[in-house]
């Protein structure tokens, strides 16, 4: 008895502590489990053509979600989706079907008419299906379903929906019809969100304008106006000065230093094509130098490096002869195409000037890594030389090897500076007036931007 | 011809046999095609060093090179032009049947009449080749001409306008990513690092000095006399010596392309070299 009053309180203890030994484990946060309460969803969410593009884009803008950044179902990352008709899958088949027999075309050794016919078919039912899916999309929100086009991560609040306008690109995005748009608020765990409300129809459609280009609109009508102008003024007789340029002003007298030698004149216009400025100014001064070497009776030689820059030079080479009454002096091989590589047009003129061994060589227009040779060629052969370009990285080698440099702008200025005529006096002022715009505006700006006034300095940022 | 000049046209053609039967030798250990080859090694070697004969006077085998280069570069631009522009970019939006003649594929469009116009522009260029034609040329010229200058007016006067007075707006205190904080701080932290303050400031202060004293020196309207022409003067300093900068990278440039030439001829040719 007294045994059992002894063990009594040890097996009560026993029986009474085991069921806390087992308790269960504590319970923890299931973050895999659905009852985690979801982030607020993103609000203000609009839709909009983007702006300033050519269409086939939707912008999207919202408001944060409160979430973003915040507790344990911080927003990570928002997720765009749209709605897409469910004939995209027949679209998305047509073109892949397309793209292998293009591709079957391609490497094909001949086309069979099969071949062509198949093509035909695909590519005149994708432009059926193309053509219904505004009326498609009217359907919303039956025979569809979502699909997600994008994300961006926290903290953004604008996802532009950028398509391509290649109908046979999966990623086309068609003009004027009618999308419908919603952004998922995403956490970590991608099974918890929040929808947003959806926003549509929404259309893209192409602008005629690119608004961001207003800078540039300014800049030209300026420009434009001031060029007027001047040239206006210039025609009524205006007495316009311009500084004397070293340069030209010696090429009357190489021009007469080489009828005196009875050597002829090299011009070369350089590697340039027609568009270019400095080969377009090269023009106007080997119009000027054609037309004294004509009174003078010189002999002239022009090697061309593009055929156009050739039919060009011979026009004007053939006026500035007509102009000065030498029309019989004047023949089509005075100017020739030698070809259009680099260094073998270098090597063909460094042959024409150890040859020919003419008195003056003249350089203007735009050159690149050849001209040191052809400079310092033309000093071996005893030539006076006098070239201008607006290359940078070839000044140099002409400082260094030509006996007068027209440097950049003095190129463009000397063709006004020969002939004296009111248009080209008249745009020579306009550029000077604008680079006194250029100076007044950078100092506005610069002080603009020392002192943090943006608003002046945003005018000058152009979209792209 | 001299007589030196055959003697030396001999030798020349001898010492090019010599090199043909050298490099066709020690090319022939795994190379089924060693006397083409040994033959293009050596008149490569050949056209190097007649180019390079230029240096001591004008001479025959000089010719040669020119003439050939400016030949085979005519001809290949020629080709490539016609392979690239018709047959690759004009055809294939002209004509199927051409298209599937020259196998390239066919690019329908709604707009490819329009390439009709290049076409017809092109052929009124050829009329340059007619004494009586030659007139009709002027007007695709005209075309080419006023187009591309007027494209370029735009793009120019965003490039080098627009750009480049935005690009002027430097902060001439502080620079790069520091902040002026007075010149207390500015003197207790002064680094010379390229990545420093000092290095910033300076480099702001030579783009406003460069850009103002630059442009006043290309001003065409005004004599450079006075306070003008002394900016002149700096403007023209500064060109100059960012010339002299660009003169001296751009011959370290040329340098190793002669390298390249020398390394060729040393090494693929004469084997001295490893």
């Amino acid at each position: 008895m007294r045994y059992w009053c002894r063990i009594a309180p040890l097996l009560l203890l026993l029986f009474s502590v085991s069921p806390f030994a087992q308790t269960d484990a504590p319970e923890l946060p299931d973050t895999a489990s659905t009852d985690l309460a979801p982030p607020a969803p993103v609000s203000m969410l609009r839709a909009h053509d983007t702006d300033d593009d050519h269409g086939h884009s939707i912008t999207l803008e919202w408001e944060l979600s409160p979430d973003d950044g915040a507790g344990q179902n911080s927003v990570v990352t928002y997720e765009v989706f749209r709605w897409v008709p469910s004939v995209m899958d027949i679209l998305d088949t047509l073109r892949s079907r397309l793209s292998i027999v293009n591709s079957e075309i391609r490497e094909a050794d001949g086309v069979t008419s099969e071949m062509k016919e198949r093509r035909v078919s695909l590519q005149t039912r994708l432009k059926e299906l193309l053509g219904q899916l505004p009326e498609i999309h009217e359907q919303y929100p039956n025979d569809g379903e979502w699909h997600q086009v994008g994300n961006v991560g926290s903290r953004n609040t604008r996802y532009v929906n950028s398509g391509s306008k290649d109908t046979e690109s999966s990623g086309f995005i068609p003009d004027f019809t009618g999308f419908y748009y919603r952004v998922d608020a995403v956490t970590v765990d991608s099974s918890i969100r929040a929808v947003s409300k959806i926003v549509g129809p929404v259309q893209s459609y192409g602008q005629w304008f690119n608004t961001g280009r207003y800078p540039v609109l300014f800049a030209v009508l300026i420009f434009g106006f001031l060029t007027l102008g001047f040239v206006i003024k210039a025609k009524k007789g205006a007495k316009l000065y311009v500084r004397p340029l070293t340069g030209i002003e010696e090429v009357n007298d190489a021009i007469g230093r080489a009828t005196e030698m009875g050597k002829p004149i090299l011009y070369v216009l350089g590697l340039g094509t027609a568009d270019m400025i400095a080969t377009i100014a090269s023009f106007t001064i080997l119009g000027r130098v054609a037309k004294r070497v004509a009174e003078h009776r010189t002999r002239l030689i022009v090697p061309t490096y593009d055929p156009i820059v050739m039919s060009v030079a011979q026009e004007v080479v053939k006026s500035s002869y007509l102009d000065a009454g030498q029309a019989d002096a004047y023949d089509d091989d005075i100017v020739f195409f030698v070809t259009q590589a680099q260094f073998a047009y270098v090597a063909a003129v460094n042959g024409i000037m150890l040859r020919e061994l003419p008195a003056t060589n003249v350089y203007m227009g735009k050159f690149y890594a050849e001209s040191l040779i052809l400079a310092e060629t033309g000093a071996l052969a005893g030539s006076i030389q006098i070239a201008g370009t607006d290359e940078i990285a070839q000044i140099p080698f002409f400082i260094v090897a030509c006996d007068y440099t027209l440097i950049g702008e003095e190129l463009y200025a000397a063709s006004a500076y020969l002939g004296r005529e009111p248009i080209l006096l008249g745009s020579l002022k306009a550029q000077d007036y604008a680079k006194a715009a250029v100076i007044t505006l950078a100092l506005a700006g610069l002080v603009a931007a020392n002192f943090g006034w943006t608003t002046f300095t945003d005018l000058f940022i152009v979209a792209n | 011809m001299k007589r030196t000049t055959y003697i030396m046209m001999a030798v020349v053609f001898g010492l090019f046999v010599l090199s043909w039967i050298y490099k066709g030798i020690s090319l022939q250990s795994n190379n089924d095609h060693y006397i083409l080859d040994g033959f293009l090694v050596t008149f490569s070697a050949f056209l190097t060093l007649a180019v390079l004969s230029f240096l001591y006077t004008d001479n025959p085998f000089y010719k040669f090179a020119e003439h050939l280069f400016v030949g085979v570069s005519a001809a290949f631009w020629m080709c490539l032009g016609f392979w690239t522009t018709i047959v690759q970019n004009l055809i294939p939006r002209l004509s199927e049947g051409v298209s599937g003649f020259f196998k390239v594929p066919y690019l329908p469009g709604p707009y490819n009449f329009f390439f009709f116009i290049p076409v017809i522009l092109g052929i009124m260029l050829l009329m340059r080749l007619s004494p009586k034609g030659g007139w009709i040329s002027r007007w695709p010229l005209a075309w080419i001409i006023g187009t591309t200058a007027g494209l370029n007016f735009i793009r120019y006067l965003r490039s080098d306008f627009i750009k480049q007075i935005s690009s002027t707006f430097v902060p001439l205190l502080g620079g790069g990513q520091h902040e002026w904080q007075g010149i207390g701080h500015f003197f207790s932290n002064f680094d010379l690092s390229a990545s420093g303050q000092f290095v910033a400031l300076v480099a702001n202060w030579v783009i406003f000095l460069g850009v103002f004293c630059g442009l006043v020196y290309f001003f065409f309207s005004k004599e450079h006399t006075g306070t003008f022409g002394r900016a002149s003067r700096v403007g023209i300093w500064i060109l100059m010596i960012t010339f002299g900068a660009s003169f001296g990278y751009t011959v370290m440039g040329r340098i190793s392309l002669l390298v390249g030439r020398i390394t060729f001829l040393f090494r693929d040719w004469l084997g001295l070299v490893s």
